[in-house]
């Protein structure tokens, strides 16, 4: 052992390409799962929520607009940098978690795996999505899906760093721009992976990360009047929470993906791919 | 020289309307327990028309109980045989689309040409699409075996009754749902003829249920527990309800609520075709059309010579008995109604936009509007933002592209779409930036039971018709 001190990471937000403190000043403390003190995080407020959404929506022009083959190249070049901070991440998923190095080391495996799995749909999800419709008329007819624009996401509790994964990787691989609020007690991991985001092409904005309590910024974000959808995994475990979302959503109808029993380590289908499309139907008519 | 109309009246000798209509559950008409009756008249001469049930809470339970009754065997039906019941239907429908068309055009007061050349041909051909999809679902893209989901709520409105009835009832049907309807409550009809093919297709009893009322009547529905579907189309303020009724529930939710679309012309466009597509827009079934194009965005280049026009073709529109043929604009469906376009329409006047209708002559007794536009609209008028749902047009100018974009999408809506251009490229650019379900170009107002309809943002979620229509019934 050498008995150099180490240089502790300051953990900051991820918020429009940025890493700023938390505008309130505030932080918590983030421990491991015997107690033991990890770092300080930001303890994000409503105003951070509003000016991540501000955020997400400014980048969501040029990043649904970008080429399906462009936006998978980003994304595999997400994928490329995690491999890079493999042991960073195994590490701090093994102290939010409690695993093992193996089993953190695992998680982790599965997590750039899954992100180079919904990278390869950028360009195909079109195809199982969208028709070509046979209307009974001399029309061209095709319908085709499209990012429905920003999704406030509440990252899974339990899986730091899979389920983090499992939920933003969907949503933004279609063209989507998301503020993610990650796992109120287990922070460190998401906040790690703005730091990969930010060296890896994506436009700043595409991913907002907040760290802080899912009750205090569930309800801004859910009621946000420029957040179109909203992903509840991160309040799963809260039924009245839930339902406080779903209706506060309900004022400018936003998509609600509602929580449900979800295994993070399973063949994850196509659902969250396709939870925040919008299908466009687009007539001509044909003739000479 | 004119030529003058001769009245060309359609026959209502084909359609016998009871005096009085019960509710339909479990396969037999029944009264309301609280035996509460309303009457529905046509809005054409407010002749009173029939009388029909007004369903309570008690009668909500009861049809929901043989629905969850029914749905144990007609969801174990082979895929096959439901889809020769949703045949038979579909064919029934034709066999009797006649009478159907003079049923709808009475009640709601929209022309027999719509009602006997749209709503109806539309109607058995949304039975015959989904029939063919009820013994094929597994290659629909949900999985090998897709479930459905159980008793489905579906609450439509008073527009196209009998479409909106089809839209919601044949891909329930198809999936292996049963449902419980509640038709508008101004036009229930139609609904009540359509629970009579049911009897002579020989459908399963409680398959489907009939409820008519009014709003309150939809709220038991919507929020009875063990109701596992709803679906609505009707107003955004309800679906808003509706979403925080279902909000913390499985219930699975699907919206189709109100527009303000955009219907764009560029200084290419063929300008004779334009003002066709701009009438079919704005004044095919008075309006009342939740995608109608009631925001013209004209190219500032063109806008005198298209309102021109314009205003010359409005001034040949024929508004009048909707049993006559040659009527193209009908009775608007209700006083209530017609008092809140009375009331958007002033406001766009005392906002400061200038108002031009041509002079037509309207009946006495019934509800009307004459087919009205509003130059001179700005953006932040009421009647460039609030959906009118009436025959009045309002119209603003742009100079680019970019800024017709700006200005269509500056609504919370998003339904529908025009483009008018002579280019490609500008069409398919355009149909790409138009944050809409469906974008027409160079049409309007066309609709297909193979082609999904449905809106982004805050004109709801979910689709209806085609392959994605089936999402909506399906346990996926």
């Amino acid at each position: 052992m050498s008995d150099r001190l180490s240089v502790l990471k300051t953990y900051k937000l991820y918020v429009g390409g940025k890493f700023p403190r938390s505008e309130s000043g505030r932080v918590y403390e983030v421990t491991d799962s015997k107690g033991n003190w990890l770092a300080n995080a930001p303890l994000s407020s409503r105003k951070d929520a509003r000016d991540a959404v501000v955020a997400a929506r400014k980048a969501f022009g040029g990043w649904s607009g970008a080429t399906a083959y462009n936006r998978g190249q980003i994304l595999y070049r997400v994928a490329e940098m995690l491999e890079g901070r493999r042991e960073q991440f195994a590490a701090e998923v093994a102290d939010a978690e409690g695993l093992s190095k193996a089993k953190a080391a695992a998680q982790v495996d599965a997590a750039i795996d899954r992100w180079v799995w919904y990278a390869g749909w950028s360009d195909k999800v079109a195809q199982i999505a969208g028709s070509a419709n046979p209307v009974a008329g001399p029309y061209f007819n095709l319908s085709s899906p499209e990012p429905t624009g920003v999704v406030a996401v509440l990252a899974p509790q339990e899986s730091s760093f899979l389920g983090l994964v499992s939920v933003i990787a969907p949503a933004i691989v279609t063209g989507n721009t998301v503020v993610v609020v990650t796992s109120e007690k287990s922070p460190l991991p998401a906040l790690s992976l703005g730091e990969v985001l930010a060296t890896s092409d994506l436009p700043g904005g595409v991913v907002n990360v907040l760290s802080g309590r899912v009750n205090e910024l569930g309800g801004p974000l859910a009621a946000h009047q420029d957040v179109n959808a909203i992903d509840l995994a991160g309040a799963a475990a809260d039924a009245e929470l839930v339902k406080a979302l779903e209706t506060a959503a309900a004022d400018n109808l936003k998509r609600v993906l509602r929580p449900r029993n979800t295994d993070w380590t399973a063949d994850p289908g196509t659902e969250r791919l396709l939870a925040f499309l919008e299908t466009k139907t687009v007539w001509h008519p044909t003739g000479v | 020289m004119t030529f003058e109309y001769a009245p060309a009246p359609e026959s209502r000798a084909v359609v016998d309307i009871a005096p009085s209509y019960g509710l339909f559950i479990d396969g037999e008409f029944a009264d309301a327990a609280g035996g509460k009756v309303f009457k529905t008249v046509s809005p054409a001469n407010e002749e009173v028309l029939s009388e029909v049930a007004q369903a309570g809470s008690e009668d909500v339970d009861r049809a929901v109980k043989a629905a969850r009754k029914a749905f144990e065997k007609w969801s174990a039906l082979p895929g096959a045989e439901r889809a020769k019941y949703l045949f038979r239907i579909a064919r029934l429908i034709q066999e009797r689309s006649r009478e159907l068309a003079v049923l709808e055009s009475l009640d709601n007061g929209k022309p027999i040409r719509e009602s006997r050349d749209s709503d109806l041909p539309l109607v058995a051909a949304h039975f015959f699409y989904y029939a063919g999809w009820a013994d094929k679902l597994g290659h629909a893209g949900y999985g090998a075996d897709p479930k459905p989901l159980g008793v489905a709520g579906q609450v439509i409105p008073w527009n196209f009754p009998l479409l909106m009835l089809a839209w919601k009832i044949a891909p329930a049907l198809a999936c292996g749902n049963t449902v419980v309807l509640k038709p508008a409550e101004t036009t229930p009809l139609s609904a009540l003829f359509f629970a009579d093919i049911c009897r002579q297709a020989g459908l399963p009893k409680g398959v489907v249920n009939i409820l008519t009322g009014d709003g309150s009547t939809g709220a038991e529905l919507v929020a009875h527990p063990d109701v596992n579907k709803v679906a609505f189309t009707g107003s955004t303020e309800v679906g808003k309800a509706i979403a925080r009724t279902v909000a913390g529930t499985d219930k699975k939710l699907t919206l189709e609520l109100g527009g303000k679309a955009a219907n764009i012309v560029f200084d290419d466009a063929p300008i004779d075709q334009a003002v066709e597509g701009i009438v079919n827009g704005i004044f095919f079934n008075q309006g009342h059309v939740c995608c109608a194009g009631s925001r013209l965005l004209v190219q500032e280049s063109v806008q005198d010579e298209l309102l021109d026009a314009l205003k010359r073709r409005m001034s040949t529109l024929r508004v009048g008995d909707p049993l006559d043929k040659n009527t193209d604009i009908g009775a608007i469906n209700s006083a209530e109604q017609l008092a809140r376009i009375k009331a958007l329409a002033d406001a766009g006047e005392s906002e400061g936009a200038e108002r031009w209708a041509p002079a037509c002559e309207l009946p006495d007794a019934g509800y009307w509007f004459a087919p009205t536009l509003f130059t001179g609209v700005t953006q932040a008028h009421r009647i460039a933002q609030e959906e009118i749902f009436g025959p009045v047009l309002s119209v603003l100018t742009f100079r680019t592209p970019e800024e017709a974009v700006a200005k269509a999408n500056n609504t919370p809506y998003g339904l529908s779409a025009g483009v008018w251009t002579e280019k490609g490229s500008r069409i398919l650019w355009m149909a790409n930036q138009l944050r809409a379900g469906i974008v027409w170009s160079n049409t309007f107002n066309k609709f297909d039971p193979a082609s999904p309809f449905g809106g982004y943002k805050e004109s709801g979620f979910g689709r209806e018709g085609g392959r994605h229509g089936l999402e909506a019934y399906l346990d996926v």
